[in-house]
């Protein structure tokens, strides 16, 4: 099976499987922002990264970034209780909040490109970091506001070169 | 009569989550078990005993297809009805489910009253 998946199909598909999960498991409003592409990795980062890879006949990655007060906010949603700082369960939380918006939106993708595999989510959490996906070299990177706060969801899929190498390759790197 | 219910799910966050969603559905919930994987779950099943179980699909070690291929092969096991709770969403792997014995499927995100329902209709 073979297909295409143009930016527009990306943002509607992240938007869409985002605005599922606010609407039936966080009960948190999201207004999306406007989204854009990158072609750099993002700037010294402070707050919580989730991040998920896909791989199969087409490989990528996703990116869930927002700030510590975000993040405390999202695991309280989820798990309906409080955090007044990031702890385990906010990690564990903002994991399954990738695990379940990238997990979607590769099922999505499914129809039109085949079976595709989704990693376990890697999740940093600290103070001026940066991420770094080997060979990706477009984001598609779709903003979101939930109350005061922000979130990013940054997304790149591709067709795989077939070798084991390369999806290694797109392994999160995290450069402290 | 109490329920034993074992959850599967490598993560945390969704085991307190569906423990919360079987407490409000005001099912007569005996013990929960929860295990982080199909081997974990396999583990703990020797020494309990239990009258349903709510499972990921893909987890570490041991995925939830295999469990449950496991299970229903197992004369212990082979009549207790699992659900699977999972993001996966591919026709294949849902059907695999299905064809091995799966008693009912629920994706993730899900509402409370979505896990609910298909309980109703199997406990």
């Amino acid at each position: 099976m073979s297909g295409t998946i143009s930016p527009e199909d990306i943002i509607a598909t992240v938007t869409q499987a985002t605005e599922d999960l606010f609407s039936t498991m966080l009960n948190l409003p999201l207004e999306k922002l406007e989204p854009h592409t990158a072609t750099s990795e993002p700037p010294g980062t402070d707050g919580v990264v989730a991040l998920v890879g896909i791989g199969g006949s087409w490989t990528g990655s996703g990116r869930i970034a927002c700030d510590k007060q975000a993040a405390c906010k999202l695991a309280g949603a989820l798990l309906m209780s409080s955090y007044p700082e990031v702890d385990e369960e906010v990690l564990d939380a903002m994991a399954e909040v990738a695990n379940m918006i990238i997990g979607n939106v590769k099922t999505n993708f499914e129809t039109q490109l085949g079976p595709l595999g989704l990693s376990v989510p890697t999740v940093v959490f600290g103070r001026n970091y940066h991420t770094r996906s080997a060979g990706v070299q477009n984001w598609m990177v779709i903003p979101f506001r939930t109350g005061e706060d922000h979130i990013e969801i940054r997304f790149c899929l591709m067709p795989s070169q077939t070798s084991q190498s390369r999806i290694e390759r797109l392994r999160p790197q995290v450069v402290a | 009569m109490a329920l034993d219910v074992m959850i599967v799910d490598d993560s945390a966050a969704i085991r307190k989550i569906l423990h919360r969603v079987l407490v409000q559905a005001e099912v007569p919930l005996g013990q929960v078990h929860e295990a982080c994987d199909g081997k974990d779950a396999l583990e703990k099943l020797k020494s309990a005993k239990v009258g349903l179980i709510l499972s990921d699909i893909n987890m570490p070690n041991m995925d939830g297809i295999e469990l449950l291929n496991r299970l229903k092969t197992d004369e212990n096991f082979k009549s207790v009805p699992i659900v699977m709770v999972t993001t996966e969403g591919s026709q294949a792997k849902v059907l695999q489910a299905l064809e091995l014995g799966a008693a009912g499927y629920v994706r993730k995100p899900f509402t409370a009253e979505q896990i609910q329902e298909k309980l109703a209709g199997i406990i």
